[in-house]
């Protein structure tokens, strides 16, 4: 079991006859995922990696029946390829994209909630989503772990994959990039709300950095709502105030932001936080050996 | 990007904000040259990237042109919460009936804009926001329907603006919301906003953080760089478009992927708490999860031209390339330093984990790189550079 990706889900690259496109669909198809087409409005009518390039999604949807979009365009762009995909109300659509603008996000999420939410936004600036042995949509790596009952939520790509791979004999349920832009579209909340619901995963990893308060909230919804073990891992104790950390949202404003504060809310509400990715790992391995 | 004060109100007087008359001075003769120019009482405001400038004494009103001097000398070379006053905004004094807060900003929790207002501006506002909260509006903005003079209106009314000042506070906050918009600013905040003596609504300050995201299509932004202030490290690393902070450690950092980096500086600084003089990250250098042989070159190139570095920590996760690349890449860089005559004299540890570890490690083994260690662990490579970096300093 997983969430939100499973075995059955069939993808689509918008973007996908670009560099970047084209690399990661070959790793999807690769590692067993079914990507079923591609979307790029100049070159519809034409194969691409074997795989027919449709003008909107809307039509790769009618033809495939897609219900995953993965985002590869470039930033410019990428705020009317995600409100197409809305548009065409496609359950889930992973933004890979790095730099796009906050306005834009903030338009999309905005134009999303407008027509109800029918659509699941993952990230911008997100490494996408792998239930591993099922399907992968996005950049994760497929070969790094298992197929396994852990669930992991994070807002960094390397950081996801050292952990799947620290605990690969255990294997993931589903590994979600949130991503580590200030405004995204699925939180550390929804992913652990999901999580929690789903019979398939038995405890959860969750994964933050410095800068805004979603590990403060993800903690508050802990409190009230997780019943299943969650282990956290924070980055970014020993970043300066006023700088951007490679992430756009990764940023300390003031006394705003802080590891510190993200691992007391954490631990407050009894989430065991490592003090290093290993510890984090082993923390989760103690947790999985028990039961 | 943080704007100055003077950047800030140049943008709004494009988009008719209306501001008072001011110029920027870098020495106390232009400072006082510019009082005269603008004849009167002025005020000299210290132009700083940081708040509570004017509870630090670095916001003086002067008389006439020679005070304006002697306030100029007070405050140029100020420091300020660290950051030292190069330069002051002489700007005509105003005649101040109310100090109002107005400002637009991305709430990050809510994924919208929030438009911020309160009758109770100035110097205080945090603590009436934190004592008063009652007193400060935070109106919803939608990306999508924006602010019209009506939603402006709304706005003024919600911060318990006087009915005398409402007019024109929406015209200024239709204008500022257009500023915010077309420019791609996820901050714009005008504290004090006021009504002067004379009926006019004006900001008589001026902050805005403009999105490093949007360049693309802020071409115009660029001019407003800071060049002076900016670390040469950090200049020469962004030439090469290598995503680099200069911190003040010695164990120069080398990842990929921006948050294993900001893991890897915290690992490093626990372990420094264990040796001698506590060796600490000297910078934040992420190479991106691909993590090329060019890329790893470029990046050691600007660790090594940091003399406080005094070892190399390069911590990679094979994931989208696997570790026999990244350990192939790190041959190459150091053939390519070499070839520059850039021989690589500090210790470097390496930890390579993920997809073909142990080939890459096996790769890295056999060339036999000088001073190159391997170290199979994130938390035991990271002692063993705090270690060398002890030892080096």
């Amino acid at each position: 079991m997983a969430i939100w990706l499973t075995e059955n889900s069939k993808i689509i690259v918008q973007g996908m006859t670009g560099g970047e496109g084209t690399k990661h669909t070959r790793r999807m198809l690769a590692s067993g995922a079914k990507v079923v087409g591609g979307v790029n409005a100049r070159k519809a009518g034409t194969t691409h990696e074997g795989l027919p390039v449709f003008a909107t999604v809307a039509e790769a949807m009618a033809a495939t029946g897609a219900d995953v979009s993965v985002v590869f365009v470039p930033p410019a762009f990428t705020k009317d390829a995600v409100k197409e995909a809305i548009d065409a109300a496609i359950p889930l659509c992973v933004v890979i994209t790095e730099g796009v603008p906050v306005h834009d996000t903030t338009e999309f999420w905005a134009y999303a909630a407008e027509k109800g939410n029918a659509t699941r936004i993952i990230g911008p600036n997100c490494p996408g989503i792998a239930s591993p042995g099922a399907s992968n949509a996005g950049i994760i790596p497929a070969d790094i772990t298992s197929a396994g009952r852990i669930g992991l939520v994070s807002k960094s790509g390397t950081l996801t994959y050292q952990l799947m791979y620290e605990l690969r004999d255990f294997g993931f349920s589903t590994a979600v990039g949130i991503g580590g832009d200030p405004v995204i579209g699925t939180t550390h909340i929804d992913a652990l709300a999901a999580f929690q619901d789903d019979p398939g995963t038995d405890a959860i990893v969750m994964i933050g950095e410095i800068g805004g308060d979603a590990e403060e909230r993800a903690a508050a919804y802990i409190e009230k709502h997780v019943s299943k073990p969650v282990v956290a891992y924070v980055a970014g104790f020993t970043a300066p105030e006023g700088k951007t950390m490679g992430h756009a949202g990764a940023i300390v404003s003031g006394s705003a932001g802080t590891a510190q504060a993200k691992k007391e809310a954490l631990e407050k509400v009894g989430v065991r936080v490592g003090k290093t990715p290993s510890e984090t790992a082993r923390l989760m391995r103690e947790i999985m050996q028990s039961r | 990007m943080d704007l100055f004060e003077h950047q800030a109100k140049e943008l709004f007087a494009e988009y008719g904000i209306p501001v008072p008359r001011g110029i920027v001075a870098h020495t106390v003769e232009e400072a006082r040259a510019a009082a005269e120019e603008l004849t009167g009482r002025v005020v000299v405001k210290a132009q700083v990237k940081t708040g509570g400038r004017g509870k630090a004494g670095g916001v003086k009103v002067a008389d006439d042109a020679a005070d304006a001097e002697r306030k100029a000398t007070d405050i140029l070379g100020m420091d300020i919460k660290g950051h030292t006053v190069h330069k002051v905004l002489i700007e005509e004094a105003s005649n101040i009936a109310e100090e109002y807060y107005f400002s637009f900003l991305l709430d990050r929790a809510n994924r919208t804009f929030l438009a911020i207002c309160s009758a109770a501006g100035g110097m205080d506002i945090e603590e009436v926001a934190h004592n008063t909260p009652e007193k400060v509006a935070k109106v919803p903005v939608s990306p999508i329907t924006g602010v019209d003079r009506a939603k402006a209106r709304e706005i003024a009314v919600a911060g318990g603006l006087p009915e005398r000042s409402i007019e024109g506070a929406a015209e200024l906050i239709e204008k500022l919301w257009a500023a915010f918009v077309d420019e791609d600013a996820t901050l714009v905040e005008v504290n004090p906003m006021i009504l002067s003596a004379d009926g006019q609504v004006k900001a008589l300050d001026g902050k805005v953080t403009l999105d490093d995201n949007a360049s693309f299509r802020q071409p115009e932004h660029e001019a407003y760089a800071d060049k002076a202030a900016e670390d040469p490290l950090e200049a020469a690393a962004k030439a090469k478009d290598l995503n680099y902070v200069k911190l003040d450690g010695n164990v120069g950092i080398i990842g990929n992927g921006a948050g294993l980096v900001m893991s890897t500086l915290d690992v490093v600084a626990y372990a420094g708490e264990a040796f001698p003089g506590q060796p600490k990250p000297a910078n934040f250098l992420d190479i991106g999860g691909g993590a090329s042989a060019e890329v790893m070159a470029a990046g050691l190139e600007i660790i090594l031209s940091d003399p406080s570095v005094k070892s190399i920590f390069v911590n990679v996760f094979g994931g989208i390339t696997a570790c026999d690349a990244v350990a192939n890449g790190i041959v190459s860089a150091f053939q390519l330093l070499e070839s520059r005559g850039e021989a690589i004299t500090r210790p470097l540890v390496v930890r390579l984990d993920g997809n073909n570890a142990l080939l890459g490690r096996q790769i890295l083994a056999d060339a036999k790189l000088p001073g190159v260690e391997l170290v199979d662990t994130m938390d035991d490579a990271a002692k063993r550079a705090a270690e060398l970096a002890a030892v080096g300093a």
